[in-house]
């Protein structure tokens, strides 16, 4: 079982898999890696299933020490990472030496970044995930972002990780896969996007004024953003359309991610993969899932802006890239033989 | 009954508009049928007060005669609930009693509570324990519920600062519900008791000691009981 030190956590890494769905009832949230696709094509280019444990970095990565030799992959943000010293590429897979030192920045661009090693991080399955549950405190390296002295564990590589590797063998620290996934296979980033989302339950509830703004409008992302969600700020004269004036209060229901709330006093909360499993704020719109990683790469000053989608537009969009991720895969399988 | 779109990988489903024990038994009984019978790509469902979230996978749901994948949820929803319609639920209702120790350092807002309401501090725990509950909603974090039933004469709007930390299996009062903090999370309800209970056990099945639909009723213990029950394994 290879061991991996964590020398310096960076911001916020925590350990992620694509979530533990099934269990909201019980309050549980599903929770998972924020940019599913980074963390699916991370796991893909390091010989694991989609749904491997890996690290989300936040904004400042960690320094991490490979005590033996591993095959690893990054995805998400360019956080400027280096091993011993050298650039490494993002999008690819990377061998690298017993004993390296991956370290990684601030991120220039985006938000999270994506760290998946060949075997997965080894932590016990809770509910069914291996993702971190800060909340409830259980889940991933017990519950809790990476500290550094931290040691994670890695499960054993495949043997399509293992054959890579061997291709990929040689004297340096690092040794980088001379191809990678291709940009447009990537997920689709921008420093400020318009985002796709349909009406949400209470669109009615809004007025004219209201819809006009989310529509049409730029509402900027706060530092108060985390893993539960994007805090947007309005501009002063959207936040008052949107402000609840007579608005009778609502029984909580089971909420969705990507679902756009409108707080009382006008403000907009986009939830994200670590929110709370029902709320009672009113939900005017809801991101389209495939526009969710967008979402995930925002940073406090970015702008974000809406435009209509419907249901089926947002669910066919979605298959189309399932298909390409399929294709992907395939591409991704052949290059080990 | 309302089914409308929640995003594109889950539909809400509305029963009413207001909340009582009839519509969350409805609910409890649509996502039991829901369980039962479930369509291709079904993940979950979340009843909650007069609601009940489904969660699906679109791409389970494509490529057959018979629409977008929303139409199909839709119309598998829409059969589920006429098929569901028998007005009696099968499952016998739960019943669970709820041991608190009331004020002190275990309930550090009784007082507080007893003072809005021009009470002595004994008096509402006694009325907090005298009434029967429902939880109408399990969330804000695992195994957390909303306890309907709450008496009018105890209705205590939440407090102007939330608590950064509550301790695990605080009783609290906020708004019209009272509800049980199982884990130290930040509060902002007032908290009048403490339950040796664990609300939440992620290692147990089911995790969460109380589920939507199931009766719930206090009883006063003492902060000796209440000790020797926080210890024992």
């Amino acid at each position: 079982m290879s061991r991996v030190v964590v020398v310096d956590a960076g911001m916020a890494t925590t350990v992620q898999d694509l979530g533990r769905p099934g269990w909201q009832r019980h309050g549980v949230t599903p929770g998972g890696a924020v940019d599913t696709p980074a963390l699916r094509l991370a796991n893909l280019l390091a010989g694991n299933a989609e749904g491997a444990a890996g690290l989300e970095v936040t904004l400042a990565g960690p320094t991490l020490r490979f005590a033996s030799e591993s095959l690893v992959a990054l995805t998400g943000a360019d956080c400027g990472a280096t091993v011993d010293g050298e650039a490494a590429p993002r999008w690819r897979p990377l061998r690298l030496a017993a004993g390296a030192t991956l370290t990684m920045g601030a991120a220039r661009t985006g938000c999270r970044a994506y760290l998946a090693v060949a075997g997965g991080i080894a932590v016990p399955r809770v509910l069914g995930g291996r993702g971190t549950h800060a909340v409830a405190g259980f889940g991933g390296m017990n519950g809790r972002a990476l500290r550094s002295g931290d040691i994670l564990k890695c499960g054993p590589p495949s043997a399509w990780a293992r054959r890579l590797a061997a291709t990929l063998a040689g004297p340096g620290s690092m040794t980088a896969a001379h191809w990678e996934v291709s940009a447009d296979a990537r997920p689709h980033y921008e420093a400020s996007p318009t985002v796709r989302v349909m009406r949400g339950p209470q669109w009615s509830l809004f007025d004219g004024d209201a819809h006009e703004r989310i529509q049409g409008e730029a509402f900027a992302v706060t530092a108060k953003s985390d893993r539960m969600g994007i805090r947007l700020e309005p501009t002063d004269s959207a936040r008052a359309a949107l402000a609840a004036r007579g608005r009778p209060e609502l029984l909580s229901e089971g909420v969705a991610t990507g679902a756009v709330q409108v707080t009382p006093d006008g403000r907009l909360i986009v939830l994200l993969a670590d929110r709370q499993t029902i709320g009672g704020y009113p939900k005017i719109a809801h991101v389209a899932t495939v526009d969710l990683p967008l979402l995930a790469q925002t940073r406090p000053g970015d702008m974000i802006r809406f435009r209509d989608v419907s249901v089926e537009e947002a669910q066919e969009l979605w298959l189309a890239y399932e298909q390409r991720l399929a294709t992907v895969r395939h591409g991704i399988a052949l290059h080990a033989g | 009954m309302k089914i409308t779109p929640l995003g594109d990988a889950a539909a809400l489903v509305t029963l009413a508009d207001n909340l009582d024990p009839g519509v969350v038994a409805a609910g409890q009984a649509l996502a039991d049928a829901l369980e039962r019978d479930p369509i291709p790509g079904y993940l979950e469902c979340v009843p909650a007060n007069a609601s009940v979230t489904v969660f699906y996978d679109p791409v389970r749901l494509v490529g057959k005669d018979g629409g977008s994948p929303w139409k199909r949820v839709v119309r598998w929803i829409e059969a589920r609930a006429a098929a569901s319609s028998a007005p009696v639920r099968e499952v016998v209702e739960r019943r669970v009693l709820i041991p608190v120790c009331y004020g002190g350092d275990e309930g550090p807002d009784l007082e507080t509570v007893a003072a809005v309401h021009g009470l002595a501090a004994a008096e509402v725990a006694e009325r907090h324990c005298a009434a029967d509950y429902y939880v109408s909603a399990i969330g804000f974090t695992p195994g957390f519920p909303y306890l309907a039933g709450l008496p009018e004469g105890l209705h205590t709007p939440r407090r102007t600062s939330p608590r950064t930390v509550v301790p695990a299996g605080s009783v609290a009062i906020g708004g019209g519900h009272t509800g049980i903090y199982p884990q130290g999370t930040p509060g902002g309800w007032h908290l009048i008791g403490r339950t040796p209970l664990r609300l939440f056990n992620p290692q147990a099945r089911p995790p969460a000691l109380l589920q939507v639909g199931d009766r719930v009723r206090f009883r006063p213990i003492t902060v000796v009981e209440f000790r020797a029950a926080s210890s024992s394994p």
